[in-house]
């Protein structure tokens, strides 16, 4: 068989001024991508990759209209796929995700609105935004990628940090327990939880197709290897190396069960869709519980009047 | 993918080829795409790219069935596979030789 290898000249100075990416187009998915801000930043065998084309594969698949969709993150590693995609897209300030992306939903319901960020962006200083979010229901496709590190600020422990890992804060070992992200998203009102790792990255993308049309908070966590800070302290070796480990350790767990899906350091995973429920959203509430009640109130209002 | 039997229709199925095209300039070698080929079709190849990496190459031929796993799993988006044009079962991708059945000697023998 002829081997396709596809080479691209270097870019020109004028070209380079102009913010072009060298062979961009040169893969069928570079259309979603915005030119001139790809190649990406991510490490060698960092999962994000894989996690942003799940995404786009998801939206192909979807038929959502890539016009009405649009994509909000918070500031990390993760968080920089927003800025990646040729989409609308916002890239907020640390933690600020979900705020921002609550408002956009709320001022133009018709939007596909979609949150990609990582665990410390939405657990650790967003930790309140999300539980909220989740608890009013609303409408939201929200994707953690979880690495179990702070990967952006070189490797801090933060609240999905296993007991034992070393970080550069945690130098003996976590000592604190961690968050079990799928348990919480679930006990704080999501209509629609799941987790896969990027080895799932099928399952993955099936699971964005299904919160995206699903009416309501959707939460899916992606477990993503990342080398660099978080496996290199911990011995956990490569990229490849973990992606082993997955395929591994990971099984189907039917239900959510806290301790059963709670994860430790290369530790078992359980993987799988969690919750999936029809629920009022937040704007259905709304509507039933104060926009006709007052609408009601005022005409009664107006009657007496007369 | 391997049958265990020549299947008695096998001259009349096409089977699907993928063709491999591989962005060699993007790679960055994490070898994802050659690891969870579940045709080890791919293997590292002995140049470097521009970044320093070793891309993968299709090493097997003709032997992709374009399940795009690995399209899908490279983080770089630095390998994708189109459709290429349907190939048979060759005897190769058959574990075990089981001699004709009577039906299809005769078919052989003498035609329809
Ligand atoms: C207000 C504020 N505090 C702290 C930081 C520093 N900071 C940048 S990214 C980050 C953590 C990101 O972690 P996570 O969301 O898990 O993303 P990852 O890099 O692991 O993908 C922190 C603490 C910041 N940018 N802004
Ligand atoms: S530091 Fe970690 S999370 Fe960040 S790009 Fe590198 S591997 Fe990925
Ligand atoms: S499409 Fe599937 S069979 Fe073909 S090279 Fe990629 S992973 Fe292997
Ligand atoms: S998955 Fe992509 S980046 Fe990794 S070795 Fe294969 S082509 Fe290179
Ligand atoms: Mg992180």
């Amino acid at each position: 068989m002829k081997n396709i290898f596809i080479d691209a000249p270097p870019l020109t100075p004028d070209q380079a001024k102009l913010g072009r990416s060298k062979g961009y187009g040169d893969h069928p998915l570079d259309k979603y991508l915005k030119e001139g801000r790809i190649p990406h930043i991510w490490c060698s065998g960092c999962g994000i990759g894989i996690v942003l084309t799940a995404f786009i594969k998801a939206l192909e698949k979807s038929g959502a209209d890539p016009d009405k969709t649009v994509v909000v993150s918070g500031i990390g590693c993760s968080a920089r796929s927003a800025g990646y995609l040729n989409l609308d897209t916002y890239h907020t300030t640390h933690g600020r995700a979900i705020p921002f992306a609550t408002g956009v939903k709320l001022a133009n319901p018709e939007l596909n609105v979609v949150v990609i960020s990582g665990d410390g962006d939405l657990f650790a200083i967003g930790g309140n935004h999300i539980i909220h979010a989740a608890r009013r229901n609303i409408d939201l496709s929200i994707i953690c990628v979880n690495n179990f590190t702070y990967g952006m600020t070189g490797g801090q422990g933060g609240p999905t940090t296993p007991v034992g890992a070393i970080s550069t804060t945690t130098p003996y070992g976590a000592s604190e327990y961690p968050f079990n992200l799928v348990y919480m998203a679930a006990a704080a009102g999501a209509s629609y939880v799941a987790r896969w790792t990027v080895l799932h990255t099928r399952e993955l993308r099936d699971a964005m197709i299904d919160s995206m049309s699903k009416p309501g908070f959707s939460f899916i966590e992606a477990i993503s290897p990342c080398p660099t800070a978080h496996a290199r302290r911990n011995k956990l070796g490569s990229g490849l190396d973990i992606m082993r480990y997955y395929k591994e350790k990971s099984y189907l767990a039917d239900e959510l069960d806290r301790d059963e899906t709670a994860l430790g350091l290369a530790d078992k995973i359980a993987i799988g869709k969690f919750v999936d429920v029809e629920k009022p959203t937040y704007l259905d509430m709304y509507n039933s519980h104060v926009a006709d009640r007052a609408a009601q109130a005022a005409k009664k209002k107006k009657k007496k009047k007369k | 993918m391997s049958f265990w039997r020549m299947p008695l229709d096998a001259e009349e199925q096409g089977v699907t080829v993928g063709e491999v095209h591989i962005i060699a300039y993007r790679c960055k070698g994490c070898r994802y795409c050659i690891e969870f080929c579940p045709n080890n079709v791919l293997a590292e190849s002995e140049e470097f790219n521009e970044k320093g990496y070793h891309p993968p190459y299709a090493a097997k031929d003709g032997k992709c069935v374009n399940c795009n796993f690995c399209e899908t799993i490279c983080p770089e988006f630095a390998i994708f596979v189109t459709e290429g044009k349907p190939g048979n079962l060759q005897p190769a991708d058959v574990l075990h030789d089981v001699k004709p059945g009577r039906r299809l000697q005769r078919k052989r023998r003498y035609g329809e």
